[in-house]
C-alpha cells in the first residue's frame, strides 16, 4: 500500500509541511511589523491615542504570530541537513552563505530588538522604542531578501559552476544574489506579505465595526487596510504577471503545467480555465478553454506559438495537476482581493466607507484569502520546479539523505502531532486576541497581563492594575 | 589568501557560534529545567520574565551555528545531521514546544500548567537531545565517501546518556546561578541552594566525562596525555579547579553575579578541553576542517559579513541586555 513511499516522498512531504505551516508566519508578520511601525510614527507625529492604542493591540498579536514563525523557521534551517543532505553538500556552498547573512543581518536584528519593542517602552522611551520596532520591520524585510534570493537562485541558477566533488560554487556572488528570477519573486512576496496582512487587519476591524460601527479603532485599521487593498491588489497583479513572463523565459516547463499545455500549439494557445490534469494520459480532460488567450497574455499577441509538455522529456515533468490548480487559487484569491479593493474605494468615493454592512462581511469573509494564496503561490512555484531542486541541474532524488524510510516517517508523524497541537492553540490564542475590540487605553502585553508588567516586573502591573481600579 | 589559513578561521567563527548559544541559551534552557522545582505560579512568572526579553536572540545563535556550519563546511553539515538525524529531530521539537510556551502562557488561565509542563519537558528534551549529540559527535562517526554511513541508533551509547546527563545538570546550574543574580527574597534562597547540588553534580559529571573521553580514540589519549601535549593541555584542568574554588567561594559569600559568570568559566574551560580534544577534526576520526570546508570564494563572501556584523550583533545585544538589567522583583518593583 506504501509502495513509492520511499524516504525521498516522505522528506518530501516532511518538507511541504513544515514549509507550509511556517510560510503562514513570517508572511504574516512582515507586514504585520511594517503595519506597527506605521503605527507607532503616526502616533509619535501625530500624538493621536488611536495610533498607540492599536499599536498595543497588534503588538500582541504580532507577539504570538512571530514566536510561532521563529520555532518553526529554525525547523526549517536543520532540515536541510538531516533530511536533504546530499543538497547541502552540493548546494552548501553557494545557498548556505545566502542564508548565513540572512542570520547574520536580519535574524539578530529582528531578535536583537524584539524585547525592546515588546516589554520596553516605558525603560527607553518613545523615540528609542520606535527604533527598535523599526528595526523588527527592517529586519523582516531583509530576512526575505535574503531567503528568496536563495530562493529564487535554485529556480534560476546563475553564477555558479560545479567543482571536482559535484559541489556548486559561487564564480560571481552578484549574479548568484541578484539571479534572473529574483527580483519578481521578491517583489510579489512582500506584496504578498503586505495584503496578507491588510486582509487580516481589515477582516478584524470589519468584524468589530458590524456590531459597532462607531468604535474608533477598528474604524482607523479599516480604512487603512482598505486602502491598502485598493493600491496593492492591482500592483500585486500587475506583478504576478511580470513574474510570470520571467517565468516562461526561464522556466518554460513550470508555466507549461501551470497553464496546464501538454500539447503543443503553433498557431495561438488557448487560455485553459478550468480542467482535470490527465498526467499519465498527458491531456488535459474536461478542458473549459478560451482559444487564442493562452497567447495572449504570454506572449501579448493571439497567434504566438506555444509549446507545451509533448516537447519535454516525462520524466522532467512536473507534476502538473498540483501546480495547474494551486495556481488557479492563487489567481482566484487575487481577483477576489481585487474586488474588495474595489469595492471599499466605490464606497469611500460615495462617503459610505463605514455604512455598508456587505462589505464589513466581504471583508471578514476575506481573511484567510491571503494565506490561502500565499501557500497556493508557494506550492505552484516549489512544485513547479519538480522534479529538480536547483532547476535542471539537481534533481530531488539525488538531494536526499542517506535515510531509510521508516527514520523519515517516524519523524514526519512527530512533526505533525506537535505542530498540530502547538499552532492549532497558537491560532487559538490569536483569534482570541482578535475577538476583542482594541479599547482606550490598550497598553500592549502589560495591563491585561499582570505578570508581565513594566518589562520584567511583575509587581508594578498589578500596582498598576489596582490603580485602574 | 596566503598566509592565511579560511578553515581555522571559519572553524574558530563556527566554535565561537556555538559557544555563544551554549553561554546564552543555556541560562535560559536551564530555567526550563528547573521549572517543575517552582511549583508556584509567582516564581514561575518571575522566572519567565527573567528571560522573556532575550531568549529569541538567545535561540539565534543555534541557527546561526548550523547555518554556518552548512555555508562554511557543507559536508560536515551533510554528514552530521543525518547521523544525528533522531537527537536533532528531538531538540527541535523540544524547541517548539518551549519558544511558543514563552507567549501561550500569558495567553491562558485554564491551559497555564499545560504550556508549564511544555516549557519544561522542551527545555529538558532539547538539552538531553544536545548533550547527546555532542557526545555522539565525540565518539566517532562512520563515514563512506561524501556521506554518513552508520546506523540509525548510533547516536544512542551510554557514553552518549552520560554528556547528555551531564549538559542537563550544567544548564540547569547555569540556569540556577541565573536565577541567583535576577532574583531576590525566597526564590534567591532557594536558588543559592539549587547552585550547590548542581555544582556537585556539574563537578561529577565533568568528572566522568573527562575520565571517558580517553578512551574513546587513541587521538584522545595522545592529545591529552603524552608528552609534550600534556605541558599544553595540563593548564585547562588546572584551571578548572581553580574556578571551582572560586565559584565555592562565591556561593558561599552568596555573590550575586560572580556565580553565573564562573559558572561561564566553567562552560568555557569544558568547550576549549572538547577543541582539544577534536581539532582539527570537525567529524572526528574522519573528516578534517580542510576536508570539510567550502570553496575559499564562499569563506571570503562570509568572512566579510561576520567580521562587520558580529561585533554590531554583539553590541546590540548587549544593550538589549542593558535595558533589562537589574532584579526582577516581585516584591519591589519598578513604578
Amino acid at each position: 500500500m506504501f509502495e513509492g513511499w520511499d524516504a525521498v516522498v516522505l522528506a518530501r512531504a516532511q518538507f511541504a509541511f513544515t514549509m507550509s505551516f511556517h510560510i503562514i508566519f513570517p508572511a504574516f508578520s512582515i507586514g504585520l511589523a511594517s503595519y506597527l511601525a506605521v503605527l507607532e510614527a503616526l502616533w509619535l507625529w501625530t500624538g493621536r491615542e488611536v495610533f498607540i492604542n492599536l499599536f498595543n493591540y497588534w503588538l500582541k498579536i504580532f507577539a504570538v504570530a512571530f514566536g510561532m514563525g521563529v520555532v518553526s523557521g529554525i525547523v526549517m534551517s536543520y532540515q536541510f541537513g538531516t533530511n536533504w543532505s546530499a543538497f547541502s553538500d552540493k548546494v552548501g556552498p553557494v545557498i548556505g552563505p545566502l542564508m548565513a547573512y540572512e542570520v547574520l543581518t536580519a535574524f539578530f536584528l529582528e531578535a536583537g530588538f524584539l524585547g525592546v519593542m515588546l516589554f520596553g517602552l516605558q525603560r527607553v522611551g518613545p523615540k528609542l522604542h520606535f527604533l527598535a520596532t523599526l528595526m523588527v520591520a527592517i529586519g523582516t524585510l531583509i530576512s526575505a531578501f535574503w531567503i528568496l534570493s536563495a530562493n529564487s537562485w535554485m529556480q534560476t541558477p546563475t553564477g555558479h559552476a560545479i567543482n571536482a566533488d559535484g559541489q556548486f560554487i559561487a564564480v560571481d556572488w552578484l549574479k548568484v544574489i541578484f539571479n534572473p528570477s529574483f527580483p519578481y519573486r521578491l517583489v510579489h512576496m512582500v506584496l504578498a506579505a503586505y495584503l496578507t496582512t491588510a486582509l487580516v487587519v481589515g477582516a478584524v476591524g470589519a468584524y468589530h465595526l458590524l456590531r459597532d460601527r462607531h468604535l474608533a479603532g477598528p474604524r482607523v485599521m479599516f480604512s487603512m487596510a482598505m486602502w491598502m487593498a485598493t493600491v496593492v491588489a492591482p500592483l500585486q497583479i500587475l506583478a504576478g504577471d511580470q513574474h510570470g513572463l520571467n517565468t516562461l523565459e526561464h522556466q518554460p516547463v513550470k508555466i507549461m503545467a501551470m497553464e496546464g499545455h501538454f500539447t503543443s500549439h503553433k498557431d495561438g494557445a488557448p487560455l485553459i480555465l478550468f480542467g482535470w490534469p490527465n498526467q499519465s494520459a498527458g491531456r488535459m480532460d474536461y478542458a473549459i478553454e478560451v482559444p487564442k488567450l493562452g497567447s495572449m497574455i504570454l506572449k501579448h499577441s493571439p497567434d504566438a506559438p506555444m509549446a507545451g509538455l509533448d516537447t519535454v522529456p516525462r520524466e522532467n515533468w512536473p507534476p502538473v495537476a498540483i501546480t495547474f490548480w494551486s495556481f488557479r487559487i492563487m489567481v482566484g484569491m487575487g481577483l477576489l482581493m481585487l474586488a474588495l479593493g474595489a469595492f471599499s474605494l466605490l464606497m469611500r468615493i460615495q462617503g459610505k466607507l463605514y455604512d455598508s454592512r456587505l462589505l464589513y462581511l466581504f471583508a471578514v469573509a476575506m481573511a484567510p484569502s491571503g494565506f490561502i494564496a500565499v501557500l497556493a503561490g508557494w506550492i505552484t512555484t516549489e512544485t513547479g520546479r519538480q522534479p529538480f531542486t536547483v532547476y535542471g541541474l539537481l534533481r530531488t532524488v539525488d538531494s536526499a539523505s542517506p535515510l531509510a524510510a521508516p527514520a523519515v516517517a517516524s519523524s514526519l508523524i512527530a512533526f505533525i502531532i506537535v505542530y498540530f497541537l502547538v499552532f492549532t492553540a497558537g491560532v487559538i490564542y490569536l483569534l482570541r486576541l482578535m475577538a476583542a475590540p482594541p479599547h482606550p487605553g490598550e497598553e500592549g502585553p502589560r495591563s491585561d497581563i499582570p505578570a508581565r508588567a513594566a518589562g520584567i516586573t511583575p509587581a508594578a502591573g498589578a500596582v498598576a492594575e489596582g490603580a485602574a481600579r | 589568501m596566503i598566509g592565511i589559513d579560511l578553515p581555522v578561521i571559519w572553524a574558530f567563527i563556527i566554535a565561537f557560534a556555538v559557544f555563544v548559544y551554549v553561554v546564552m541559551d543555556g541560562f535560559d534552557l536551564g530555567l526550563g529545567i528547573l521549572f517543575p522545582l517552582f511549583p508556584e505560579k509567582r516564581d514561575r512568572d518571575v522566572i519567565m520574565n527573567s528571560v522573556a526579553p532575550v531568549w529569541d536572540g538567545n535561540e539565534t545563535w543555534l541557527v546561526l551555528g548550523g547555518g554556518g556550519l552548512m555555508a562554511a563546511f557543507p559536508l560536515a553539515y551533510a554528514i552530521l545531521m543525518p547521523a544525528l538525524y533522531t537527537p536533532m529531530i528531538v531538540m527541535l521539537l523540544g524547541l517548539v514546544f518551549r519558544g511558543v510556551a514563552f507567549e501561550f502562557r500569558w495567553r491562558t488561565t485554564k491551559e497555564r500548567n499545560k504550556w508549564d509542563i511544555a516549557f519544561a519537558g522542551g527545555s529538558l528534551l532539547a538539552t538531553l537531545a544536545q548533550g547527546i549529540a555532542l557526545g555522539a559527535i565525540l565518539q566517532g562517526i562512520h563515514v563512506s565517501g561524501r556521506a554518513y554511513a552508520g546506523g540509525w541508533w548510533d547516536w544512542l551509547t551510554p557514553f552518549s546518556i552520560l554528556t547528555g546527563v551531564a549538559l542537563v545538570i550544567g544548564y540547569a546550574l547555569l540556569g540556577a546561578t541565573w536565577l541567583v543574580m535576577k532574583t531576590e527574597g525566597e526564590l534567591r534562597d532557594r536558588a543559592y541552594r539549587l547552585s550547590w547540588t548542581l555544582l556537585m553534580a556539574m563537578l561529577g559529571a565533568i568528572g566522568a566525562v573527562s575520565a571517558a573521553t580517553p578512551f574513546l580514540s587513541l587521538q584522545y589519549t595522545q592529545r591529552w596525555f603524552t608528552f609534550p601535549n600534556i605541558v599544553l593541555t595540563a593548564p585547562v584542568p588546572v584551571a578548572v579547579a581553580a574556578v571551582t574554588a572560586l565559584l565555592l567561594r562565591s556561593l558561599a559569600n552568596k555573590y550575586d553575579y560572580q556565580p553565573f559568570f564562573l559558572t561561564l568559566a566553567l562552560f568555557a574551560l569544558s568547550y576549549a578541553g572538547l577543541g582539544i580534544s577534536m581539532y582539527p577534526y570537525i567529524v572526528p576520526q574522519s573528516v578534517t576542517i580542510w576536508q570539510a570546508a567550502a570553496p575559499e570564494n564562499s569563506q571570503v563572501f562570509m568572512l566579510f559579513g561576520v567580521a562587520v556584523l558580529i561585533p554590531l550583533i554583539l553590541g546590540y545585544t548587549a544593550w538589549a541586555y542593558w535595558v533589562f538589567r537589574g532584579k526582577v522583583d516581585p516584591e519591589s518593583g519598578y513604578h
